[in-house]
């Protein structure tokens, strides 16, 4: 049994890890590519469009490996949470069915229209059906955001005598107070990523001066988005979110911020140290006073209850690895604010383009947003454990009951195998792609 | 309720099977007879701007069974999960092999992804005609052994398969004689249905190939189904006790034996679409009488102890199904939307669209 569970977690979490590295890249990528368009339609400079085109390319690479890695995981709620599937389904299978009607529908049909139908339909309609793309993507990220709130705060459902969870307030899923500061959060985590990689490949290019020209815009685009979204991720969003936690999970709320004992007077913020979950405290410990308690409540003395007001039946499973996630992804998002501060400095003073260490931070900042995105998902996963839905059902109690370990442990080897092949693939048409570069064309 | 969202769903399976069971078929004629890299073209063309939105279904199907049929989906899902999982593997590499053969220009490169896609296409075929042999014969719901069960009454878990492969045995496999010949019938009828949509959609020096493999398989395709309705009386004692019910039914089987009996005059069709709608035929109405046939079980129980799983022992609560059918409407007109932009877009012959070139 508890092998049972430790497969089927291990499987869950490496398929959605992986998954996760392609749509959070779309999402971004996605809007950015629509800037792109608009801006070529507005002041017909070909540039534009080629951007657009080029990014196209590196999208539906992307979103290939979005739909094939994104496809298994439908499918695993009902191979491996097959108990989790049976009670909840009349609750997350709605969210659930309603992201394949709405938007998965949208981003297929006109994706096809927009990566072939360029010449078939004229500047505008081409325009649109990229707007379509894009709309369909967040509209999915919508969707699957509204289901993970209700597991962590589940609303509008009655439990039947027989365990199932029914719903009987269908507007409740979508007014769920957990909903819109996760959806934001996440959805600017997606536009950092996108952003960061767009500098990062025009940096590549103005420090190798290769296609010099798009290299400017792509820096330039990168940034500008950049440092948008990396406020944005911060403040309200992710203090939002994080207000949300320390008000229903207090637990999990101790437990990623380290706090082991209540403190009178308020609680300091804890920038760095290692849990020590065997004997209750943090080792190393560099922290700030009384700044855990403003942020949170907006007074410099306000109680947060630590780990030791709660008992250990509830305590997160996994209290180190929600700790480090918690703090890796707010580590850091500072230092993503801190770059693109410097970088829009530069870019204000025209002097971006030749400040070489800049560039040179902005190319190899490449895989930190996707670090970042991991570990917020990997701290709001863990955050919610030992439950599925919070409060309600046990991750124990949501596996199915058939399936042996050794089956389980068959197929994420297999998973593995596989996802290593799409990684090592993906990798080499990424570079392909990108080496080639942005191809200068006259358009209309 | 359950009744509307059954039909919602069948209709919804269909449509899949319709739309990427030509992707499978290609997939099949591809990797038996485009020899030429024309040849290839032609077929990668007339579904290259289609297979991904197709795909779609599929999911789409897997979520509105899970919505509306969380016990079955629970049931079936966990049980079948060795097929399921090689399912998901398959059209893996079904897509990447679509997707990454234009990719680099190399003849080793081309030959690995066309033969990935082609395999591909050829047991995912396979698989569904064998998915679709497991849900008539039934399983062994609860895991009864010596008349208990051992687990709860509608979970179950089937090998790929047991060392006697008789749909008959004690232990079931996934693949027995009986799901295999399905299995057959699916390979054979995709594959038709395949190489008519290359017909309709190119004007392929294929097609006259085409129209005779048409028209030989569809021999096969008629024997194999001779031979299955005359054995199915082993899994189902009594296969046709709803269509004497309600007559009506038999609207079903004449549609699919329409379609096969009017696949043999393909060499003599004026219209390229003609083959397709023939093909389309057979699919829905051999889908629909099989689902008919055991209406309304979704999944036979084997054993005494468990009953069946009907579509009114599996379903969602009454509320939550009444909501759904509002935004599933709104959702079914917008995808009407899409499918209508997008086979107008790319309406009459593909042969020019350069899929893959990029």
């Amino acid at each position: 049994m508890e092998d049972m569970l430790f497969y089927d977690r291990m499987q869950f979490a490496f398929t959605i890890t992986f998954h996760y590295l392609f749509p959070q890249l779309t999402m971004g990528l996605s809007l950015m590519i629509v800037y792109f368009k608009w801006r070529f339609l507005r002041t017909k400079i070909d540039k534009y469009n080629d951007a657009a085109k080029f990014w196209m390319k590196i999208f539906a690479l992307n979103f290939a490996m979005g739909v094939v890695t994104g496809i298994p995981m439908e499918f695993q709620f009902g191979t491996n949470w097959a108990k989790f599937s049976e009670l909840t389904g009349g609750i997350i299978g709605q969210t659930l069915a309603m992201e394949g009607m709405f938007s998965f529908f949208l981003e297929s049909s006109f994706l096809g229209l927009f990566l072939f139908g360029e010449k078939l339909m004229g500047q505008k309609l081409h325009f649109l059906t990229g707007f379509l793309v894009f709309l369909g993507s967040w509209a999915s990220g919508y969707l699957i955001i509204a289901t993970h709130s209700w597991m962590q705060y589940p609303v509008g459902y009655e439990i039947l005598e027989n365990g199932k969870f029914v719903l009987n307030n269908f507007g409740a899923l979508f007014s769920n107070p957990w909903l819109m500061p996760a959806f934001l959060h996440n959805q600017m985590g997606s536009v950092i990523t996108s952003s960061f990689v767009v500098a990062s490949i025009g940096a590549f290019y103005l420090l190798n001066n290769k296609h010099s020209e798009f290299g400017k815009l792509f820096v330039k685009t990168g940034v500008i988005f950049g440092l948008i979204s990396s406020i944005l991720i911060a403040f309200p969003t992710g203090d939002w979110a994080a207000k949300n936690v320390a008000k229903h999970q207090p637990v999990t709320f101790a437990a990623m911020e380290g706090i082991f004992e209540t403190e009178d007077g308020g609680a300091e913020i804890i920038l760095i140290g290692q849990p020590d979950v065997e004997n209750k405290k943090l080792d190393n410990k560099i922290a700030v006073p009384n700044v855990l308690s403003f942020l949170t409540y907006q007074r410099w003395d306000a109680q947060i209850k630590g780990l030791n007001e709660f008992d250990e039946s509830v305590y997160p499973t996994n209290i180190p690895g929600l700790y480090y996630s918690y703090h890796i992804m707010v580590g850091l998002g500072t230092i993503f604010i801190g770059l693109m501060l410097i970088a829009s400095i530069q870019l204000y003073r025209k002097k971006l383009y030749t400040t070489k260490w800049v560039l040179w931070a902005l190319m190899f900042m490449l895989p930190f947003p996707y670090i970042a995105n991991t570990a917020g998902w990997y701290t709001a996963e863990l955050g919610r454990q030992p439950w599925l839905v919070y409060n309600l059902l046990r991750t124990a109690d949501g596996i199915s009951p058939t399936v042996s370990s050794g089956n389980t442990l068959f197929t994420l080897l297999g998973f593995i195998g596989l996802y290593a092949l799409l990684g090592l693939l993906f990798i080499m048409l990424a570079v392909k792609i990108i080496h080639k570069g942005p191809e200068t064309s006259k358009h209309n | 309720m359950e009744l509307y969202w059954y039909i919602i769903l069948m209709t919804m399976l269909t449509i899949y099977v319709i739309l990427d069971g030509y992707d499978f078929g290609a997939g099949i004629i591809h990797l038996f007879f485009a020899k030429t890299e024309k040849d290839k073209k032609a077929v990668t063309n007339a579904i290259g701007p289609f297979w991904d939105a197709n795909e779609v279904w599929l999911i789409a199907v897997g979520g509105v069974l899970f919505f509306a049929f969380p016990t079955l989906y629970a049931s079936s899902f966990s049980g079948f999960y060795l097929p399921l999982m090689m399912i998901l593997w398959l059209l893996i590499f079904r897509a990447i092999g679509l997707e990454l053969r234009g990719q680099i220009k190399n003849r080793m490169w081309e030959v690995i992804w066309d033969k990935a896609f082609g395999i591909a296409s050829l047991l995912l075929a396979l698989f569904f005609g064998i998915a679709l042999g497991n849900i008539v014969r039934g399983v062994n719901l609860g895991m009864v052994t010596d008349g208990v069960s051992t687990h709860e009454p509608h979970f179950f878990f089937l090998p790929l398969w047991n060392s006697s492969f008789s749909p008959h045995s004690e232990h079931l496999g996934v693949i027995d004689w009986f799901t295999l010949m399905l299995g057959l019938v699916g390979v054979i009828s995709l594959a038709i249905h395949g190489a008519n949509w290359i017909i309709f959609k190119t004007n392929s020096d294929l097609n006259p190939k085409l129209k005779k493999v048409i028209f030989n398989l569809n021999f096969v395709l008629l024997a194999l189904v001779i031979i299955s309705l005359s054995t199915w009386h082993i899994i189902d004692p009594n296969p046709f006790r709803n269509f004497l019910e309600h007559p009506w039914l038999i609207i079903f089987p004449l549609i699919a034996f329409t379609g096969l009996f009017g696949l043999f005059k393909v060499r003599s069709f004026k219209k390229d679409g003609l083959g397709f709608l023939f093909s389309t035929l057979f699919l829905l109405g051999g889908l629909a009488s099989t689902v008919a046939s055991i209406f309304p079980k979704v999944l036979p129980s084997t054993n005494d102890v468990n009953p069946s799983l009907t579509l009114y022992n599996v379903a969602a609560h009454e509320y939550g199904l009444a909501i759904g059918v509002y935004w599933f409407v709104i959702a079914a007109l917008l995808v009407a939307v899409y499918m209508f932009v997008q086979y107008r877009v790319f309406r009459g012959k593909m042969d020019d669209v350069g899929y893959g070139d990029h």
